[in-house]
């Protein structure tokens, strides 16, 4: 099976602290610590564990510049089989239906059975994979936490409400979208990154995949962010200013003002 | 020694026998050779390892721990029934091959042992062989009744041991009782022939198996002392053969187990020995993955592993029920070398080890405390066949969640935490603790004497910051010009590098030399064990490193610190030798006398401390790992210390400290337990004059001294 | 003006809250719309939810076919771009159905997507102003989007409080002949219920919800210990089930459970939406947070800033002396 997965370089929420810029239209940049989306990267190790039981490739894909090479070079450290970078001035500033635009145009030069994405990246959109399924007319499920292969279709669990689990048969060749928790992704070291330091990575250019200018960037984008801004605590929660053994008591006030205590 | 004539002069009976005995001789020597040189087999296929240096050291190691049986005796009782056996079967060596070629050269005297000499040696080696004979006797008694914990083998490792053992143990009596009788027999045989003969040694074995012969005739002593010697020949060869089949091969591979044994302390073996660290990138597979990638010496401790479950008893890890064990570990691999390297059979196919015979949690359980490296009599390596095989799993991709946060976070930001780098210095920062002391950070502009290396845990928790800063105000109390290095330190990677990340170790360990060559400072302190053990022995070409316990204990004997009395009387005061300051580094008596010269301080000892002391649950990235364990290793050491009468616990590591104050709040222990820091100790204690006063102190000094 | 669409989620003939709170986001857009009411499905079900709507919408679409008996959103996404008008807006709840649905059908409509919106500022010309959140929710974001061509907009549930009008009784139309022959390549096959697991937290009254700041398993047991001597229960955030320090079953959120008990201590709980989602009838939060800025302190009624590992054992102990019960 020909896996495509689709990853993204993002800041890092867990290691660094979000702040606005100065000018209010983005968050502070320069101390950020970058890496792959975690959710995409549960994408490529369930990308690598499925080829290791059927066989075939992983490729992964991302749009953007040359700083995002890290992340592919990580992934192909991790076991995947080849990367490919696209990038082009064109692209930038492109909305979330661009980028599935000029993904669905990289799929169409090769051939995948099964194409992967991680459920949400920084942004909390988890739209790139659906609307890259609908523009090459694939079948989609999103918020999957389980694959697995049965000939020529997948079953497969989607995580739906109450910690349920939503059992689907999908035919190939579909669009996933995966979410953390579906495996336990492998260790990648500095070892393992040194060991495919040579690994090409091709970079594509909007000729390469053969896209419709006006299809993407700035202009073609519907939904353009306008600014960023932290909101004024307006319900904010009234906070207890006391000792910690008053503030304890006025809890336990509260709980049974509140029908807490039987 | 055993004069001629020993069977009867019939000549048809005597070439019998000695055709008999010399076969016995060739077929037990060769099959000896034939299953040694199997045994070897694995050891050619096996990785390299460089223990041919320093001829002189491992000789003398080999006098202390083999010949003088030197951690023997940290069992008493098993020690020196043990050293007794060992004692006895050196002496009985020459007796035994005496008595070997008596067989086909019956006039045959080995050289030097003849006349009085002689008869001095067989008087010796008459009690040699009783003390033995008696000692297998309680050895199997003991196996048998009163069976020592440390012995029993948990049913997920196999069957028991005990019946291999006492067959063993009988053999050994065996062969003491067919040497006597054979000694007995041939006495009372000249003796009623006539000829002289010497007296055997009073109330010994062979003394007494003569009063049970008494006088028969000549054709049943005749028959009596070729049954003695055959079952003799046998027994001895049986054994030897018997013996590269079970534990019982230590006594063929204890001396070079010993010799080969590791010089340097506290570090880590290379990833591959003879590849530099610039070539690592050529090396296909790092670590321990299968068999093979284990050392020729590894596999040499497999084999010279005597089963006596010393390491799995010290080990806190098993203490604590998890899945590791010391012994088994080695045991497995034994087995496993048996399996997969027969001595009748073809070597098979070998798998990966983890998996197989190890499980994850097994290897990565091991707080590298040392414990049992310290306590084994062969002197068994462990702390590097478990990097090892951390390497190999590490290289794999295959580790836990739990450790893959923090490892990428040291790769990131430098420290375990994820935090950033610029607040690495930030708790110097702090208004009440800046009034009383200024830290400088060695930045280029400012420089100093000595570096003070804080290490992660110390920059960023909370807790820990008091370390820090307890330390900054001895070492400025005691006049040291120092400076951090703030945020250009990194993490020391002394975890990183025992949980096998070798190349993220390497990446920190240079970034941190570079910066510690750049502040050019000329010594360096530090409050953290690990970092200390990283500094002293992983890294090189640094300026000499100290712990602060070893700073305060100087300055104390050179009376440059007072002390102020302790405050209340009714604390009970006991130390807890970390792993990495004490055992790995033999720094024990520096944190006491530290303790000691508080006055009025009640101090008590653990029945376990200084080199038996009980790993608090490890440090570094051991915070992170969740192991599956029955409970933890710091209630264990908390329950430890109240036994000891104590209510207060000094330490001297910020990694036992996280650990000790966890565990008195899991053990209910709130309120009746704490601890402290030997820094926070010495800070509190201190008696200190004004600042105003000390700066005034400075300025006659100067004056006075040439200004 | 484009037409204005909702999708109402149904189950079992009852209908969502997040029915009236579109309701009350398509009156943000627009306030003189009459927004149209969307509902899939098949016999009875679909036939009282429909009823049940007529009360808050004055115009109902109802699609019935048996390929859409279980709401499948491939299908669903064949029916809906059958029927829709051109440019029209439709307004979908942000959960895993409208994860599913949306960004598909509106590259199918050839409209503009904007996924988990919190609030609609206004409409400008041919543009709509709207608020979303990114990084986990620690900063906000001002988007605008271009709905000349219509658009798909997916509502954070719970964002938007719920329409209290009651309209004229709606009418229903029916336009289950129009959306053709429904096939997919994705077929649903059941559905896998959570185990049960020994507590069900949606029947407590009080729960002590414990996060990340309760660092690690053995901790666990400070919050079981003053869940007992209030007799409540222990729930949880989805990163204390990913560390499996608690069960799935305990899991409250968007992938966990949804609770409505009257009292939710949230201890060393950041207030990512997604396990706030698993709050509902406006329960009185207390939340403990180390964090002066966790995101939990907008939402809960009081806070208090400390390390939960200390400030429970305390509360406990107040628990215990008012109660007279021995430590």
């Amino acid at each position: 099976m020909d896996i495509l997965v689709c990853v993204r370089r993002v800041p890092d929420t867990s290691e660094n602290e979000i702040k606005l810029n100065a000018e209010g239209n983005d968050i502070e940049r320069d101390e950020l610590v970058y890496s792959v989306n975690e959710p995409d990267n549960y994408a490529v190790e369930e990308a690598l564990q499925i080829r290791d039981r059927v066989g075939g490739t992983v490729t992964v894909v991302t749009v953007g510049g040359e700083e995002d090479e890290e992340v592919l070079r990580r992934e192909l450290a991790m076991g995947a089989n080849q990367a490919a970078l696209i990038s082009d001035d064109a692209f930038s500033a492109s909305d979330g239906r661009g980028i599935a635009t000029i993904l669905k145009s990289f799929v169409q030069k090769g051939h995948y059975d099964l194409i992967l994405t991680g459920v949400q990246a920084d942004d909390g959109a988890s739209q790139i994979g659906g609307m890259l399924a609908a523009m090459l007319d694939y079948p989609f499920a999103s918020l999957v936490n389980s694959i697995t292969v049965e000939g020529g279709k997948l079953r497969i669990s989607r995580e739906v409400e109450g910690g349920n689990r939503e059992i689907n048969e999908i035919e190939l060749p579909c669009v996933l979208s995966i979410q953390t928790g579906i495996n336990e992704p492998r260790y990648v070291g500095m070892r393992g990154i040194r060991q495919v330091a040579s690994v090409p990575i091709p970079t594509l250019r909007t000729t390469d995949i053969g896209v419709d200018h006006s299809a993407v960037g700035e202009r073609a984008a519907k939904v353009k962010r306008i600014d960023y801004f932290v909101p004024t605590l307006g319900n904010a929660a009234e906070m207890l200013k006391g000792s910690r053994e008053e503030n304890a008591e006025r809890v336990l006030e509260l709980i049974g003002a509140k029908g807490g205590l039987k | 020694m055993i004069g001629p004539s020993l069977f009867s002069e019939t000549h048809g009976w005597l070439i019998m026998s000695h055709s008999l005995f010399l076969t016995i001789h060739i077929v037990g020597i060769a099959c000896f050779a034939y299953i040694v040189a199997k045994r070897l087999v694995p050891l050619f296929r096996a990785q390299q390892d460089f223990r041919f240096d320093r001829p002189l050291t491992r000789t003398g190691k080999v006098f202390k721990f083999w010949l003088g049986q030197w951690k023997h005796p940290r069992y008493k009782f098993a020690g020196i029934l043990h050293i007794l056996v060992f004692a006895g079967f050196i002496l009985l060596v020459a007796r035994a091959f005496s008595t070997l070629i008596v067989g086909i050269n019956q006039s045959f005297v080995m050289p030097g042992l003849s006349g009085p000499v002689g008869h001095l040696y067989d008087t010796v080696t008459d009690y040699a062989a009783t003390i033995v004979f008696l000692c297998m006797v309680v050895a199997a008694v003991r196996r048998l009744v009163f069976k020592p914990v440390r012995y029993a083998v948990p049913a997920k490792y196999g069957n028991d041991h005990t019946a291999d053992a006492v067959f063993l143990l009988g053999l050994i009596a065996l062969l003491m009782v067919a040497d006597s009788l054979f000694s007995a027999s041939t006495n009372t045989s000249n003796s009623l022939q006539g000829r002289p003969v010497e007296s055997l040694a009073l109330l010994s074995l062979p003394w007494m198996l003569q009063l049970l012969i008494g006088s028969p005739s000549l054709t049943t002593l005749a028959a009596l002392t070729f049954t003695a010697y055959l079952v003799h020949e046998i027994a001895f060869y049986f054994l030897l053969c018997y013996r590269p089949f079970g534990i019982q091969f230590h006594v063929e591979t204890s001396l070079f187990s010993i010799y080969f044994a590791k010089l340097e302390r506290g570090t880590l073996k290379p990833v591959r020995w003879g590849i530099s660290d610039e070539h690592l990138d050529r090396v296909k597979s790092f670590g321990v993955k299968k068999f093979e990638d284990f050392t020729w010496k590894h596999m040499l401790d497999f084999y010279s592993c005597a089963d006596c479950g010393r390491c799995a008893d010290n080990c806190p890890a098993n203490a604590a029920g998890r899945s590791l064990a010391p012994r088994f570990l080695t045991i497995k691999a034994r087995d496993y070398a048996f399996r997969h390297y027969p001595v009748f059979g073809k070597a098979n196919n070998s798998k990966p080890l983890v998996g197989e015979i190890y499980s994850e949690d097994e290897i990565w359980s091991c707080t590298t405390c040392g414990a049992c490296e310290e306590e084994c009599p062969l002197l068994v390596e462990y702390i590097d066949k478990i990097v090892d095989l951390r390497r190999g799993m590490i290289d794999d991709g295959n580790v836990p969640q739990s450790l893959q946060k923090p490892l990428k976070a040291l790769e990131s930001r430098g420290n375990p935490y994820g935090k950033l780098e610029k607040k690495r210095a930030e708790w110097t920062k702090t208004p009440e603790f800046r009034q009383g002391c200024d830290v400088k950070t060695l930045d280029g502009k400012k420089v100093a004497d000595t570096l003070y290396f804080v290490d992660s845990i110390t920059s960023y928790d909370d807790r820990m910051q008091s370390i820090g800063r307890s330390t900054t105000r001895i070492l400025s109390h005691i006049g040291e010009d120092f400076g951090i290095l703030g945020a250009a330190e990194k993490d020391s990677g002394h975890e990183v590098r025992r949980f096998g990340e070798e190349m993220l170790f390497q990446s920190l360990r240079d970034h941190n030399t570079d910066a510690v060559k750049a502040s050019r400072v000329t010594r360096i302190v530090t409050a953290d064990p690990h970092a200390y053990n990283a500094l002293k022995h992983d890294y090189k070409d640094l300026p000499p490193v100290e712990h602060i316990s070893q700073v305060v204990a100087r300055a104390v004997k050179a009376g440059k610190i007072e002390f102020k009395r302790v405050e209340d009387e009714a604390k009970v005061f006991t130390y807890h030798d970390p792993c990495y300051l004490g055992r790995h580094n033999q720094v024990y008596d520096d944190p006491r006398t530290v303790v000691d010269a508080i006055p009025g301080l009640k101090r008590v000892e653990m029945k376990r401390s200084r080199d038996r002391s009980f790993c608090c649950g490890g440090g570094g990235l051991m915070l992170f790992y969740e192991p599956t364990e029955e409970q933890r290793m710091g209630v264990l050491r908390v329950r430890m210390a109240a036994e000891a009468g104590a209510n207060v616990i000094v330490t001297a590591c910020p990694f036992c400290m996280v650990n000790i104050e966890d565990a008195i709040k899991v053990a209910g222990l709130e309120g009746k337990m704490s601890v402290l820091d030997l820094t926070e100790l010495v800070d509190q204690h201190i008696a200190r004059k004004s600042c105003a006063e000390i700066q005034k102190t400075q300025i006659e000094e100067t004056a006075t001294c040439g200004g | 003006m484009p037409r204005i669409f909702t999708y109402i989620q149904h189950r079992g003939g009852v209908v969502d809250d997040s029915a009236a709170e579109l309701l009350t986001a398509a009156k943000k857009i627009d306030p003189n719309t009459v927004p149209t009411a969307i509902l899939t499905g098949c016999v009875v079900d679909l036939e009282v939810a429909c009823s049940a709507v007529r009360s808050l919408y004055s115009e109902i679409w109802r699609v019935s076919h048996e390929a859409l008996i279980y709401p499948n959103a491939e299908v669903v996404r064949h029916a809906l771009s059958a029927i829709l008008p051109r440019n029209s807006i439709l307004l979908v709840p942000h959960d895993h159905f409208g994860i599913d649905l949306s960004p598909g059908l509106s590259v199918k409509l050839d409209s503009a997507f904007v996924p988990d919106v919190l609030a609609i500022d206004r409409m400008e010309g041919e543009s709509i102003s709207l608020v979303r959140q990114e990084f986990g929710g620690q900063v906000s974001v001002h988007v605008r989007c271009d709905v000349s061509t219509g658009a798909v907009i997916n509502i954070r549930p719970g964002a938007f409080k719920a329409d209290q009008s009651t309209a004229t009784s709606g009418v229903i139309v029916d336009k289950s002949s129009e959306v053709g022959v429904l096939t997919a390549r994705r077929r649903y096959v059941e559905t896998i219920v959570a185990e049960a697991g020994d507590v069900d937290i949606t029947k407590h009254n009080v729960l002590v919800s414990i996060g990340r700041g309760i660092q690690e398993k053995d901790n666990v047991a400070i919050a079981e210990e003053l869940a007992s001597v209030l007799g409540a229960a222990v729930s949880c955030s989805r990163p204390v089930v990913d560390a499996k320090w608690m069960e799935k079953s305990r899991q409250v959120g968007s992938s966990g459970k949804t609770v409505k008990p009257k009292v939710y201590l949230a201890c060393g709980i950041s207030g990512a939406f997604q396990h706030l989602a698993g709050l509902k009838g406006n329960p009185f939060v207390i939340a403990i947070n180390k964090n002066p800025k966790a995101p939990i302190f907008q939402v809960a009624d009081v806070g208090i800033v400390d390390d939960v590992l200390e400030f429970l054992p305390e509360l406990t102990q107040k628990v215990r002396e008012s109660r007279g019960i021995a430590a």
